[in-house]
């Protein structure tokens, strides 16, 4: 007669895991329901399951839209899903159904996520595309896998790369002349219109924090006194009361991002899209140094990001949060190299001189870029603080930033070339993409 | 068209010309209209009328006179880069997109045999007849026709577009990408697809 064992065993071990996994519900670490490794895109929300998942954890499409939908209608996005609900593009979703975002884009699927969370190989323009050499006999040569690697194609954000405005920015110099620069009237506009909103007429208002909380002569006071917030009245409970509190119980310390949303709201909101926010912007806890996936120094592990850990609490100084702030934190390559790099040194010389105005380069001025915003007929300027918004994929940063000083040519090579972005663009481009060639050889035929 | 199709389609089809017509100022009309019921022909010419009569307006109205007569803006294919007008079959296929994104039961398109973008060429055996018929009849009669893609059937009407402004044979007869370089007003340039689901 067999043995029992084996199976009793293997019923007692099923009803083991069984009760573990119910008991692990009621954990604050439900990291062991992760299916596998989650894309830095989204890794530091992987906990929050309702943040993607339907309560039965089907995959909420869209919830994606929620996050990237403004995103990809202001890239004037390539490929957008009406383009394929189409009728009579029903052939080409029966080889590839782009009308769901997880049909390239598959989370918890580390072993086979390319650049851009990309999850299907990376020939895919094949499927629709396949004849593009009777179309371009140019592009006959190429691969199918080069189309979105080698500098030339996006999916989505084409904004930098399409075919006209190559051609429109040919044979531009590499590096422009600083009258060209328009970053400085943008930023004056800005400052300008802030001005507008909020400076008061009446002077800086004597400070209203409860007298337990009020040091005249200390630094908060003191520093605060130097702000613009001060010289626009935004006084102490304006910042450190809840918009419904009234009363000393009321009293915030330190102040949350809700605080400076009530006045910062295009800020804030970028802020809560990037990598710095997103977690809040899931009422999670805040980001920490040592949860992020990028180096960091060792000095501010732990340290917990909020609006004043760039700024700093009273004195709000931009300048700190465009340099000094970054690389507290960030140690990778490129940003341990930025004090070497003909970057730095037009910053470095900014601050040193009047004479060079708004020719420097801060690590905000790439990745918390000035953006031009129209509502309702009336037009903004604010500082982009989703870092996300112009990196990936990183063309995306040449109209927001590059152009304003290089030409287009100089800033698809310098972009599409690893070694020389780790190096914080020291020297020049060793990669040379072909498709501005291409536009060059077509204008030069027509 | 048998019988059952034409009742399926009553509802879907009275809705959306009572949209029509009441975009029109036509309300009480369109209440008369319900109960008559409409086949997917008729559907689709009136939706047409519409489309055409919109194109026309933006074309004629819009775009000839501020560019080429009055000379105070121009209309670009980078129209926002250029800070420009959209060009007309760009406003056509942007309310297309719309309204193929809020999913109402039917898609319309513009199609040429001489497409700029290769994308808008014919694809399907029914637009390739379709643009051949108007073609060869100078845009006189439309194209009816029934199509199976994907899963579902298809009524498909084909209209006839055409360059009715300078400003529409320039641009295509001086486009880089384009196949044809000697269209005259009055050419049929393309169609206006549009199509319906009905039952198989």
């Amino acid at each position: 007669m067999k043995s029992n064992t084996p199976w009793i065993l293997w019923i007692c071990l099923s009803l083991g895991l069984i009760v573990y996994f119910c008991l692990q519900l009621k954990s604050s670490d439900q990291s062991i329901y992760l299916p596998g490794t989650s894309t830095d895109g989204h890794y530091q929300i992987e906990l929050d399951c309702s943040a993607c998942h339907t309560p039965l954890m089907g995959i909420n499409e869209q919830s994606c839209i929620d996050c990237h939908g403004a995103d990809l209608t202001s890239a004037n996005d390539s490929h957008p899903k009406s383009k394929f609900t189409d009728p009579r593009n029903a052939d080409l979703l029966g080889k590839l159904d782009a009308t769901k975002c997880i049909t390239c884009h598959i989370e918890h699927r580390h072993d086979r996520t390319h650049a851009m969370g990309l999850t299907i190989p990376e020939d895919y323009c094949l499927y629709c595309h396949e004849d593009i050499a009777e179309e371009r006999v140019s592009h006959k040569s190429y691969a199918f896998n080069s189309c979105a690697t080698a500098g030339c194609h996006n999916f989505h954000d084409n904004t930098a790369l399409y075919e006209d405005f190559l051609a429109k920015h040919l044979d531009e110099p590499d590096f422009k002349e600083p009258t060209l620069i328009m970053r400085g009237p943008l930023k004056e506009r800005m400052l300008k219109s802030e001005v507008a909103r909020f400076l008061k007429p009446d002077g800086i208002p004597a400070p209203d924090a409860p007298i337990e909380h009020l040091d005249l002569s200390g630094s908060a006071h003191r520093d605060w006194l130097a702000t613009a917030h001060a010289k626009a009245g935004v006084n102490c409970s304006d910042c450190h009361v809840s918009s419904t509190g009234t009363n000393e119980s009321d009293w915030n310390t330190p102040v949350s991002h809700t605080s400076c949303q009530k006045c910062h709201q295009d800020e804030t909101q970028g802020w809560l899209k990037g990598k710095h926010g997103m977690r809040l912007a899931q009422s999670s806890t805040p980001m920490t140094t040592d949860n992020a996936r990028l180096p960091m120094n060792p000095n501010t592990a732990h340290k917990s990001l909020s609006c004043t850990s760039c700024h700093g609490a009273h004195t709000f100084d931009t300048k700190q949060a465009s340099v000094t702030s970054c690389l507290e934190c960030h140690s990778d390559e490129h940003s341990k190299n930025y004090v070497s790099s003909p970057h730095y040194e037009l910053w470095r010389t900014e601050q040193d001189s009047d004479a060079t105005p708004y020719r420097g380069v801060s690590c905000a001025t790439c990745h918390l870029p000035l953006v031009e915003k129209n509502r309702n007929g009336e037009s903004t300027v604010h500082v982009e603080h989703n870092q996300n918004w112009n990196l990936e994929p990183n063309e995306k940063m040449i109209r927001s930033v590059c152009l304003e000083c290089h030409g287009l040519e100089f800033s698809i090579d310098a972009l599409a070339d690893p070694d020389l972005i780790k190096t914080n663009f020291q020297g020049l481009p060793s990669r040379h993409v072909e498709s501005i060639d291409l536009v060059r050889r077509r204008t030069e035929e027509k | 068209m048998n019988e059952n199709l034409r009742n399926k389609l009553t509802l879907g089809g009275s809705l959306a010309l009572a949209v029509i017509l009441t975009a029109c100022g036509g309300t009480s009309t369109s209440t008369a209209t319900v109960s008559t019921g409409i086949t997917p022909q008729k559907m689709a010419d009136a939706l047409h009328a519409v489309m055409e009569s919109d194109r026309t307006v933006y074309t004629k109205k819009v775009v000839n006179r501020l560019q080429n007569e009055q000379q105070v803006i121009k209309a670009s294919e980078h129209w926002e880069d250029d800070k420009a007008l959209p060009l007309p079959a760009q406003m056509f296929r942007m309310g297309a997109e719309m309204v193929t994104a809020k999913n109402v039961g039917f898609t319309y398109g513009l199609l040429s045999k001489w497409p700029v973008n290769k994308q808008n060429a014919p694809k399907t055996e029914i637009e390739k007849q379709g643009l051949d018929f108007i073609d060869a009849n100078g845009g006189t009669e439309p194209f009816y026709g029934e199509e199976t893609l994907g899963d579902s059937k298809y009524f498909t009407a084909i209209y006839a577009d055409v360059g009715v402004v300078t400003a529409c044979v320039k641009c295509h007869n001086e486009h880089k990408d384009s196949p044809k370089t000697d269209f005259k007003i009055g050419d049929v340039m393309g169609g206006v697809v549009i199509r319906i689901p009905v039952d198989s």
